[in-house]
């Protein structure tokens, strides 16, 4: 749920149920990284409740829309690091009869 | 610290004119991608996150932090791990240093190790620490198993008590695709979806050596509970069991369901001593109870980096073999306490020290990704699935917000 004024819909603190560091973490990265995003961050009012506030403030953009784009966007990124990691793992699949034996990434 | 970039920012900008677009001085860039690791316990500072417009604002801010700081630690405060986050924290030096999505598209890597049945390790480059940390609380957390949850016993006559029994048989790992399955709440009826049986009968003949009661015997029951639940109504009915499957669960499954591991001990019996039990088993996450969490453990580091900053004498020249299996033990920049070097040593005795000739760093977006499964899901499956948990998480909270 939303907390904000009515009249500005530019900071808001949005609370969440049922999540905790995992998400709001990656989400809080993700709105950092917006330049519409003036101040962004996350708390846990209580250990035991599960529940996190999200507070957004942006530069004249309404809270709940750059807090959208960023989980829109953190969807992409998750459904990139999916596609990689399936090429990835068919590639060394692949490799690996030819080679038989680790890709020696010590090299590095 | 972005407070540190705003301060240079202001130096920079008046000794030379803005023409080196996206270049940002080496410290700053050495701050901004690496983690210096020092001798003595990192000091960690919480991430500021600044309006990148109130700049004279935080510029006063900071100073007096710096100032302030300075006299409480003797030594920099260095903010490990997370780095310069906000997008404008170089803007006005002109170097961007926002991660947009089709950049990080762009630059994202994945290179694997070693991938076994059992265990995977791979290396991703190009992501934060946030959003590793993020897959590795949602694998050790989240990832949906399948264990067993209730046992019915009809007989324990050995000197395990049942509920010790039934906590050890909690935590086998058993071989079930977990996707095939569904949630059980309280008020479903246990079925061939939701539900795996499993009998266990073994009894110690009396006069013969103890026996040792090992997973292996455990036998799959793949038409359901054969247990009754109260006596038939009338003699020529079937009788309720605990469960009610519709039909079998061999016509659904490929392979037939086990225990992934033969050889984990149940229970030791003397002889006159027998075990009967039914116990069904149950999708869960590992949140509630770490039995159904699907691996061993899931963790990560970050690459690491050995620098020679300056020439080490000795005949040949000395070079970093591999740089990779370091531990971070920090031995290398470990001071050492002699007599000789307290007691007058010259300047140039000092800059040649040991522990000052190598610096020890991390690569802040290059995580070495280790996961160990224990045999409900091969381990690429399993980062699959974390992957799309999040991705379900955020859709969650973009339904709730519209």
């Amino acid at each position: 749920m939303e907390h904000g004024s009515l009249d500005d819909s530019s900071s808001s603190t949005f609370s969440i149920m049922e999540e905790d560091h995992t998400l709001a973490n990656s989400v809080r990265f993700v709105l950092n990284q917006d330049p519409r995003v003036a101040f962004c961050g996350y708390s846990i009012p209580h250990p035991a409740e599960n529940k996190v506030n999200i507070r957004v403030q942006t530069t004249g953009d309404p809270a709940k829309d750059v807090l959208k784009d960023a989980l829109q966007d953190l969807m992409v990124m998750c459904q990139h690091i999916r596609g990689t990691l399936d090429t990835a793992v068919a590639d060394f699949r692949g490799n690996k009869p030819a080679e038989a034996m680790d890709i020696d990434l010590n090299k590095k | 610290m972005p407070k540190k970039g705003t301060k240079s920012k202001k130096k920079e900008v008046d000794d030379v004119p803005n023409q080196q677009e996206n270049k940002l001085p080496d410290y700053l860039e050495l701050q901004r991608t690496r983690v210096v690791c020092n001798d003595d316990a990192p000091i960690y500072v919480h991430t500021f996150i600044c309006h990148s417009s109130l700049m004279a604002f935080h510029l006063l801010i900071m100073i007096t932090f710096i100032t302030l700081a300075l006299h409480m630690f003797p030594c920099e405060i260095v903010c490990l791990t997370q780095g310069y986050q906000h997008s404008g924290t170089f803007a006005a030096m002109g170097v961007d240093n926002s991660v947009s999505v089709e950049k990080f598209c762009k630059n994202f890597k994945i290179e694997i190790n070693r991938l076994t049945e059992d265990d995977m390790e791979f290396d991703m480059i190009g992501i934060d620490a946030s959003i590793a940390n993020a897959f590795r609380r949602i694998l050790i957390a989240e990832v949906p198993t399948m264990a067993i949850e209730k046992v019915f016993m009809v007989d324990n006559t050995s000197v395990i008590a049942d509920e010790v029994l039934s906590h050890r048989l909690g935590l086998i790992p058993l071989d079930a695709d977990p996707r095939l399955f569904d949630y059980i709440s309280e008020n479903d009826v246990p079925n061939e979806r939701n539900t795996i049986v499993y009998k266990l009968h073994v009894s110690c003949p009396k006069g013969s050596q103890r026996i040792t009661v090992k997973s292996s015997e455990l036998e799959w029951l793949p038409e359901g509970s054969q247990l009754s639940m109260s006596a038939p109504a009338h003699s020529g009915d079937k009788q309720k069991t605990f469960t009610s499957f519709s039909q079998s669960q061999k016509e659904i499954l490929e392979k037939p369901l086990g225990v992934k591991f033969k050889d984990i001990t149940i229970a030791r019996l003397g002889p006159g001593q027998a075990i009967e039990f039914e116990a069904h088993a149950v999708k869960g996450v590992g949140k509630v109870h770490a039995k159904w969490s699907p691996v061993a453990t899931a963790w990560y580091r970050m690459l690491p980096e050995v620098v020679i900053l300056e020439e080490i004498k000795g005949g040949k020249r000395a070079v970093v073999a591999k740089p990779r299996a370091c531990t971070l033990c920090r031995e290398c920049i470990r001071p050492e306490e002699s007599e000789e070097s307290t007691e007058g040593a010259s300047e140039a005795q000092e800059s040649s020290a040991p522990w000052k000739q190598i610096e020890l760093r991390r690569v802040r977006d290059h995580f070495i990704f280790t996961i160990e499964s224990t045999g409900s899901l091969r381990p690429e499956v399993l980062f699959t699935e974390a992957v799309k948990i999040l991705e379900e998480k955020c859709e969650r909270v973009i339904s709730e917000l519209s």
